[in-house]
């Protein structure tokens, strides 16, 4: 640590890297996303206490270089096939939490069908995936999932969907598949949404645990880099652009799917919520 | 003076200056530097206030910030 030192009367609350990295230092950009949302599903595997039995599946993106320094098993896949690998290690390793990593460029277009059938067999397996709209690693082009509107690469005046065609709303396609047991999206926009998104993360993982079927959490993220943006508008930009097409929340609990409009109702409350406790000293503040 | 709520820690060398902790912070005593570390970026200087919520930490792509609340006196909450 360089930086500043703490006074001697204080108890920590949070660590600066989460425990299951080997070094914070990563090759992100500054402002990306992704960091946060590895720091979600990291604390969620310490928090339920089976980091020693879990094996990643890594598909192929920026996210991937996490592979060097993540402290659980990991295996890396070609790219989009994550899902069929981590479907192998499931069957053979019942009792392992198997998770996938995987970006929108990966599960989305290069490995769409991979995605779709495992969660459509109901493996009892994670997938996660990292959603910013753009091929970030190769270049920031345009991905299935880039929204109308979207500034990339290849569509310089913005996705048209007469032009490059509509986006895929992936979360929303799994949920409609009955062996998703648990979908949900969040999203690493402010603070509160990526604490909610962590909760996201255990519950998926608990999911897989109870052995009810195929659980799957994306994450919105920013990508200021690919998307034209000062690091500093990432946050209102993925809010107002990638986020109002990829509305977040838990889009399948319990078996049961639930509507964009009620997702929507419940965000403006969770980030209200999240701004109140904050504000009142923390997240687990009570105002 | 008042006891402060809680703090942070600021590794100053770990940050490439995207200042996305600023907006984020409730109390607002987070500012970005006019001094650069060592790989060239501006990086977060944390000013009297701090309440230890930790929105900082949770908004901080490069793992920067560790949260320290004041200790409370024993049987107070």
């Amino acid at each position: 640590m360089t930086g500043t030192s703490p006074p001697a009367d204080v108890r920590r609350i949070g660590v600066a890297v989460p425990e299951l990295l080997l070094t914070g230092a990563h090759h992100m950009c500054p402002g990306c996303g992704e960091p946060l949302a590895v720091r979600g599903f990291l604390e969620a595997i310490q928090a339920l206490g089976v980091a020693r039995r879990t094996i990643a599946v890594a598909g192929i993106g920026c996210y991937t270089s996490f592979s060097m320094t993540t402290d659980v098993d990991l295996v890396q896949a070609l790219h989009g096939r994550a899902p069929s690998v981590a479907t192998g290690i499931k069957r053979v390793r019942p009792d392992a939490l198997v998770y996938t990593l995987q970006g929108d460029g990966d599960m989305v277009n290069e490995g769409l069908q991979e995605v779709l059938h495992t969660a459509a067999r109901g493996e009892r397996i994670t997938c996660i995936l990292l959603n910013n709209g753009v091929f970030g690693e190769t270049g920031g082009h345009m991905t299935a999932t880039t929204v109308p509107g979207q500034r990339t690469k290849n569509t310089l005046e913005g996705r048209d969907p007469t032009v490059h065609g509509h986006p895929i709303l992936i979360g929303d396609l799994i949920a409609r598949l009955d062996g998703a047991a648990y979908v949900a999206r969040g999203s690493v926009h402010t603070p509160g949404a990526v604490a909610r998104t962590t909760r996201m993360f255990r519950r998926a993982f608990e999911t897989q645990l109870s052995g009810s079927g195929f659980s799957f959490v994306e994450v919105v993220t920013m990508c200021p880099t690919g998307w034209f943006v000062p690091t500093l508008d990432g946050p209102t930009y993925l809010h107002d652009t990638l986020g109002a097409v990829h509305v977040m929340g838990e889009l399948k609990v319990d078996g049961r799917v639930r509507s964009t409009e009620e997702l929507r109702a419940e965000n403006a409350r969770a980030e209200a919520d999240a701004a109140r406790r904050l504000a009142a000293g923390g997240l687990d503040e009570v105002p | 003076m008042s006891t402060p709520r809680g703090t942070v820690t600021i590794d100053v060398e770990a940050c490439k200056g995207c200042a996305l902790c600023v907006p984020a912070c409730p109390p607002q005593v987070l500012s970005m530097s006019p001094d650069r570390n060592r790989a060239g970026y501006h990086y977060p200087v944390l000013a009297d206030g701090c309440t230890g919520c930790a929105a900082c930490q949770l908004i901080c792509p490069d793992f920067v910030f560790e949260v320290y609340r004041a200790a409370r006196p024993a049987g107070v909450r």
